[in-house]
């Protein structure tokens, strides 16, 4: 497979984008810079305005507001050009479903105005990445899903991409699969290529993601690197305890240095040192307890509130 | 005040013809069972209707019935190919299938996939009037070599009904919605557009309003070509279908950029 190249600076800017939905603003006034190299996650709950920033990037919504350049040409005026040096995973599937495995790389490769010996070495080259070289003549709707997911990846890389966009790549996929997916971004990095993710999963986020972008009611809330998110945001320690029989946890010595967040029957102490606590829990057999590291769900929660989003 | 602005005319780049070769593969590996539909229905109009009925008109308009019937046909089927393709087939590449938001994330943009698929429209329609031109031919409804010259005519007619079908398409909610399309719009124009019988047997008043139906100028460009006759006002029958085409067009590729492009 052909390596990536690097480009210097962001390969996305974004000032002040505004886009409203009637009257509604799914994207308000966002400032991005996606640095070229490595793995941006956005990360927000529904609604948040995920996707609506993936679409301006892509230029198939036109921002009421604001100036954007993907690598380095002004959207939504010359998408088409930017369009040409990236590579996009949907949300959900967008395969051909009139054609083969192959021939969807193939006729995809057209698009770009792509074709030829070269094109149908890359293709060979990404049947292997996504390990469907077996399945080169299957018929799409033949495939299991995480093999249409592969599919669709490699399908974004067919143009040698610089950036790489997915929108929540992850979604309904089971674990294996997740995992192994999550290897196949890592080796795209690896490359050089620059990958731009959504996801509502913190894990997928602190696994594959350099930086990270919370988003919510169409606002950039905070940005930095997961690890520097935790360290600004909450308590390096975490107690969960939650219980037996679904009672409400009493009241416990121990919990005075803690920051309590009480959701349903779990009672969250986040703290710079739990040993009191845990002292305290020592022969509590009506309670069950868990002492962990604080991690980038605890920022996501504590930024974007712990009530239900429809 | 703010002045009323047009939106942009379509501008598609050479680009579009991959969406129309996309297509066109597709189609190539269901040939069989297209020709056999695309033969189908039409050919059982001509033997039932022209054969049948045939039997006690004998002539019309100076024409054997089915030499008529069949001239008529093969412009009613280039409307009825480009509609059907238009509505049915696009709207599931747009809506359940998704094909064009994968199309959007490539250099193509919405006047390319309009521009192709318009394209796309208007060659089914010269391939299945083209088959049905051929079994007129065999069942001896065609005089002459001159009837050859129909087959651009196909493809124009079949841009000519392109657009409005791509239009419906980009505004349905549902595929209920094109049967409103088909029983308000295209079943009328079947039956009073001169496919059937002379558009002068109508009463004056409606005779006003066919003579700027489309399918009118289509049957009345084909037909004389099908039945070996003098073209009357060829040009006036090519610009009504131009204008339409290019009206369609317009107002296809504004519609389908406003669904898929907000």
């Amino acid at each position: 497979m052909a390596a990536g190249r690097s480009t210097a600076g962001a390969v996305v800017e974004a000032r002040g984008l505004l886009k409203r939905f009637g009257g509604q603003a799914a994207v308000d006034g966002v400032d991005l810079s996606v640095p070229a190299g490595g793995c941006l996650g956005l990360l927000g709950p529904n609604g948040a305005g995920k996707t609506t920033t993936l679409r301006l990037i892509l230029g198939m919504a036109r921002p009421d507001a604001g100036s954007l350049r993907v690598l380095g040409e002004p959207v939504p005026e010359r998408a088409e050009r930017a369009r040409a040096r990236m590579g996009v995973v949907p949300q959900g599937d967008t395969l051909d479903p009139d054609f083969t495995v192959e021939e969807n790389l193939r006729v995809y490769a057209r698009y770009f105005g792509l074709h030829g010996p070269a094109v149908e070495r890359r293709i060979r080259a990404l049947l292997d990445f996504a390990e469907l070289s077996g399945r080169a003549h299957a018929r799409v709707q033949s495939l299991s899903g995480g093999m249409r997911r592969r599919l669709a990846v490699a399908r974004a890389l067919v143009n040698d991409p610089e950036l790489v966009v997915l929108d929540e790549p992850t979604t309904g996929l089971d674990p294996q699969v997740r995992h192994h997916l999550w290897a196949r971004l890592r080796a795209l990095v690896a490359e050089g290529r620059t990958l731009l993710l959504t996801t509502h999963y913190m894990e997928e986020a602190e696994r594959l993601c350099d930086r990270v972008v919370i988003m919510d009611r169409g606002r950039v809330l905070e940005q930095g690197t997961p690890a520097e998110l935790v360290a600004r945001h909450v308590e390096p320690e975490v107690v969960e305890i939650r219980a037996a029989g679904g009672e409400t946890v009493p009241a416990l010595p121990g919990t005075g240095a803690c920051r309590i967040e009480t959701v349903g029957d779990v009672r969250y102490c986040y703290t710079h040192d739990a040993r009191p606590l845990l002292a305290a829990l020592e022969g509590r057999g009506d309670l069950t307890f868990l002492h962990r590291p604080a991690n980038l769900e605890d920022v996501f929660l504590r930024l974007t509130g712990r009530e239900l989003r429809e | 005040m703010r002045r009323l602005r047009l939106p942009p005319p379509p501008r598609p780049r050479l680009r579009a013809l991959t969406v129309w070769r996309r297509n066109v593969l597709v189609w190539r590996k269901l040939m069989g069972a297209a020709l056999a539909m695309n033969f189908g229905e039409p050919v059982l109009y001509l033997l039932g209707l022209g054969y049948g009925l045939g039997f006690f008109i004998g002539e019309m308009a100076g024409l054997p019935y089915l030499t008529f019937l069949a001239s008529g046909i093969v412009a009613s089927s280039a409307m009825t190919t480009a509609s059907f393709e238009g509505m049915y087939s696009v709207y599931t590449r747009m809506v359940p299938q998704r094909t064009y938001e994968a199309l959007l994330a490539t250099p193509l943009t919405v006047d390319d996939i309009v521009a192709g698929e318009l394209l796309w429209c208007a060659t089914k329609s010269l391939i299945s009037s083209s088959a049905i031109l051929a079994v007129a031919a065999l069942l001896g409804a065609v005089s002459g070599w001159q009837a050859l010259l129909a087959v651009p005519a196909f493809f124009l007619v079949g841009l000519c009904f392109a657009g409005p079908a791509v239009v419906m398409s980009a505004l349905a909610p549902n595929y209920d919605f094109f049967e409103y399309y088909f029983t308000l719009v295209l079943t009328p124009m079947l039956l009073v557009c001169g496919v059937f019988y002379p558009v002068d047997a109508l009463p004056g008043a409606l005779q006003a309003i066919v003579q700027v139906l489309p399918l009118t100028h289509a049957v009345a460009l084909v037909r004389p070509l099908v039945a070996g006759l003098p073209l009357e006002q060829p040009l006036l029958h090519l610009a009504v279908l131009a204008a339409y085409a290019a009206a369609g067009w317009y107002a296809a590729t504004v519609l389908v950029r406003r669904r898929l492009v907000s």
